[in-house]
């Protein structure tokens, strides 16, 4: 056919995006700003509900991908688009200098996804102050190396707590919206250091358990009947430290209408998502619309929930708001189908 | 703890503070509690060479009615107007304030005005019909603290102590509290922000000291106005004060810094109130922790004699701080006015140990 | 003790490190379900004693499991004893029994 797609941002979404398209037959160029492929997923453990190995995936999206030329270590210029071509200018890091390439296509998919809250914005929690605090990223990362979860004084975490809408449906950090899959997470990770700790207690603080989705709601029942887990109803108001570096927080238990003050080995905070910081220079570069939140608007968000409002450029994933594993792969195949059928149209337009 | 950790938020919260040339205004109540602390902070200014000038028909900033619900915002915006224009009239640009609650009200009223011009305005108005007078809006407000804190290299090099054990060689122990008028209201507005406030840490460090984080350190003294002015309601800012001291006894502090009119009061005078109420004291052998403002301590490294501070009318002793840093100091003096007659001498505390 | 005219008042931040949770434990044991409430309210809205006086059952459990029971002690006696709790409880926890429970375990331990 001849007909050409690159997709900006290597996560789960853009792999899955260009492995089908590249699967169709279309030449597929796949541009990722690290040295590897994989998004935030290839640094996560599990993947909620039922705690597959996110390794599992990835490699199931990696081997789809055999016919996508993938370019690492680039940097965006520059994106123009004359007679429904485009041309994308990079920095391309290759071996410590940086080289000038372009790479053109009939159309774009812009999957440039999302980063974690940085988590030392909320001051008050202490993050990157108090040994003990850390994000739930971190928790993966120590989940993935199998070599157990200790305090920084390389002990056994006998109180742990587990801390929800870290820069989530926060005002004061600028993010009024959820982030949508840390409950979730949240339970998860809960139940993952019970199983790993079974004397060690967890509580877990939230405003709302937002179990939105199947075998969701089973997982947090199952974290209450089976394993034991706390649920306090409050928002972490601030951390300090006690001379031994436990964690000691306060909230309020709004259940008892009471304030609450309580000593933790560990604290986990559940960060949520931001729009990664490359989102708004490539939307900038294309002329796409971000919504108050950063993130990017899609031409309508029931049925052209892939369309951008640019002939021929597509979106997908995280780039438009927070999603789960799932939802951005299922994204990401809409994405590709209505490319595919954009160029396919466009084939006969010229024909 | 990872003090870089905090470096990082203390470098989010840098404040433009003015080198010199500051017009000076009083608290209504600190040259009660704490009489030496304001003319501490003058004479050092003095010794270092900076220019700080007073107009002695400068007023209360009615910060203390304002937060005590009796004076209302409009009055008091006319009366920190006022002040402004005794700066304007002065030649001066630089406003230094040297209580912690005029420096919220001053950034409060100086905010209000910057989203709401027709509010400036028609304080201006007010303050023309009722005094004749206009006022240019200071360049730059500080709080005496953040005057210190940047001076504090100075004060340093002159001093003539450090703040260590003398005889063991051990920094002392400093736990820093901040007035929550400093950088809760604005926390750009305070040096190092709301959550990890710099201005005293950074003091404490330059001198020597060793700060120690605990964890009721952002808990209020209890001063609150109305908690305290109302004697019945007193019961609730004691309470406040007992929480910070049950939660800093474990980390042993050696003095407690202040920079506020109401803190150091409440943090010293309750020392005493719960040790007569509860045989509760939480220094070693007795004793109290000492409570301290930064310009008395600030002269206290500088050489000036203890009593000359006002120290002596500290209810919690500050002896054994003294003789940790070695500095001299004449006991028979203690009581001792300007002109060597007794002033009377309090009665000593049941528990507390008194010198 | 020298009268000021004010006195210390007792923190009543719920201070879950020094809290009694021997309670709880053999609530618990008498009846596990407790574990699936999710504080959703419906059990204290439907309850006949909630209308007359100020007994809270989804309050009082709760204060339990924070590790508090003093107030429990006689506010547990409001209960009428109806059922309608448990007859809404959307997750199955068996109110009738933990009424009991408590009880039980405030006869035991005192």
């Amino acid at each position: 056919m001849g007909k050409s797609v690159i997709v900006i941002g290597g996560g789960i979404a853009g792999m899955t995006a260009a492995g089908m398209l590249a699967r169709q037959g279309y030449e597929v160029t796949l541009l990722e700003k690290e040295n590897e492929t994989g998004g935030h997923v290839a640094h996560w453990d599990r993947l909620f509900p039922d705690r597959r190995k996110a390794s599992e995936v990835l490699e199931f999206t990696g081997e789809g991908m055999k016919d996508v030329h993938v370019a690492r270590g680039i940097s965006i210029s520059r994106i123009t688009r004359q007679n429904n071509e485009f041309t994308v200018t990079c920095g391309m890091q290759d071996a410590g200098s940086v080289m000038k390439s372009h790479f053109t296509a009939n159309a774009l998919i812009v999957a440039t996804g999302f980063d974690l809250f940085e988590a030392r914005r909320k001051e008050e929690y202490g993050y990157g102050i108090y040994n003990n605090v850390i994000t739930s990223a971190d928790l993966e990362v120590k989940f993935k190396s199998g070599k157990g979860i200790l305090t920084a004084e390389g002990k056994i975490p006998k109180r742990i707590g587990i801390i929800h809408c870290v820069g989530s449906r926060d005002e004061k950090v600028g993010n009024l919206y959820c982030s949508k899959v840390c409950c979730v997470t949240g339970v998860k990770q809960a139940i993952e250091l019970k199983e790993m700790y079974p004397g060690s207690v967890v509580f877990s603080f939230y405003m709302d358990l937002r179990m939105y989705d199947r075998n969701f709601e089973e997982l947090y029942y199952e974290a209450q009947q089976k394993w034991g887990i706390s649920f306090i109803r409050g928002r972490l108001s601030e951390c300090a430290e006690n001379p031994d570096g436990s964690i000691v927080i306060r909230t309020e238990d709004t259940l008892t209408g009471k304030p609450l003050k309580m000593t933790v080995d560990l604290l986990v905070l559940l960060v949520g998502f931001v729009p990664a910081a490359g989102t708004a220079s490539v939307a900038g570069m294309i002329g796409l619309k971000t919504g108050t939140d950063g993130f990017v608007n899609p031409a309508d968000s029931h049925i052209q929930n892939n369309l951008s409002g640019i002939p021929g450029v597509f979106l997908t994933g995280a780039v438009k708001g927070p999603v789960s594993v799932t939802e951005a792969i299922a994204d990401a195949r809409a994405a590709a189908a209505l490319t595919s059928e954009y160029l396919t149209a466009s084939i006969e337009e010229h024909a | 703890m990872k003090v870089e950790g905090k470096r990082l938020i203390w470098n989010d919260y840098q404040k433009e503070i003015a080198g010199d040339n500051y017009f000076y205004v009083r608290s209504c109540v600190r040259q009660n509690f704490f009489p030496g602390a304001e003319k501490t902070f003058l004479r050092y200014m003095k010794e270092l060479g900076k220019d700080v000038f007073e107009n002695p028909s400068h007023t209360t900033c009615s910060g203390i009615g304002y937060h005590s619900d009796i004076v209302p915002f409009e009055t008091a915006m006319t009366m920190v107007a006022r002040q402004f224009a005794l700066m304007t009239e002065a030649g001066y640009r630089n406003f230094v304030t040297s209580c912690i609650t005029s420096f919220g009200l001053y950034s409060e009223v100086l905010e209000t005005w910057h989203h709401f011009p027709e509010i400036e305005e028609k304080i201006r108005v007010h303050l023309k019909n009722a005094t004749g007078r206009e006022f240019v809006k200071p360049e730059n407000l500080a709080h005496a603290s953040d005057v210190t804190f940047k001076l504090r290299k100075e004060i340093s090099d002159a001093g003539k102590y450090r703040l260590v054990n003398h005889v063991t060689g051990a920094p002392i122990r400093v736990v820093e509290h901040i007035g929550c008028h400093y950088s809760r209201m604005f926390p750009s507005k305070g040096v190092g922000g709301a959550e990890y406030p710099y201005v005293l840490v950074g003091m404490i460090e330059e001198w020597g000291g060793e700060v120690i984080d605990y964890p009721e350190r952002r808990h209020c003294c209890g001063f609150g106005f109305r908690q305290y002015l109302v004697k019945a309601n007193r019961g609730y800012s004691i309470s406040a004060s007992k929480k910070k001291f049950d939660s800093m006894k474990p980390y042993k502090p050696e003095l407690i810094l202040t920079n506020c009119p109401g803190c150091p009061m409440f943090l010293d005078r309750w020392q005493y109130a719960i040790s007569e109420m509860e045989g509760t004291t939480y220094g070693e052998g007795g004793q109290g922790i000492p409570v301290v403002t930064y310009e008395e301590l600030a002269g206290l490294l500088l050489g000036y004699d203890p009593w000359d501070l006002g120290l002596q009318v500290h209810q919690v002793p500050v002896e054994p701080l003294l003789d940790k840093i070695g500095i001299p100091y004449d006991p028979e003096k203690k009581f001792l006015d300007k002109e060597g007659n007794s002033m009377g001498q309090p009665k000593s505390p049941t528990h507390l140990k008194f010198y | 003790m020298p009268d000021f005219g004010y006195t210390i008042t007792k923190d009543r931040q719920l201070d879950h490190d020094h809290g009694d949770f021997r309670y709880i434990s053999l609530v618990r044991s008498f009846e596990p379900s407790l574990d699936l409430c999710i504080g959703c309210g419906s059990c204290s809205a439907s309850c006949s004693a909630a209308g007359f006086t100020d007994f809270n059952i989804r309050k009082l459990h709760t204060i339990i499991r924070r590790g508090e029971v003093e107030s429990v002690k006689t506010e547990l006696k409001k209960c009428m004893f109806c059922g309608k709790c448990q007859l809404v409880c959307p997750r199955g926890v068996n109110l009738r029994n933990l009424i009991m429970a408590m009880n039980r375990a405030i006869e035991l331990l005192g």
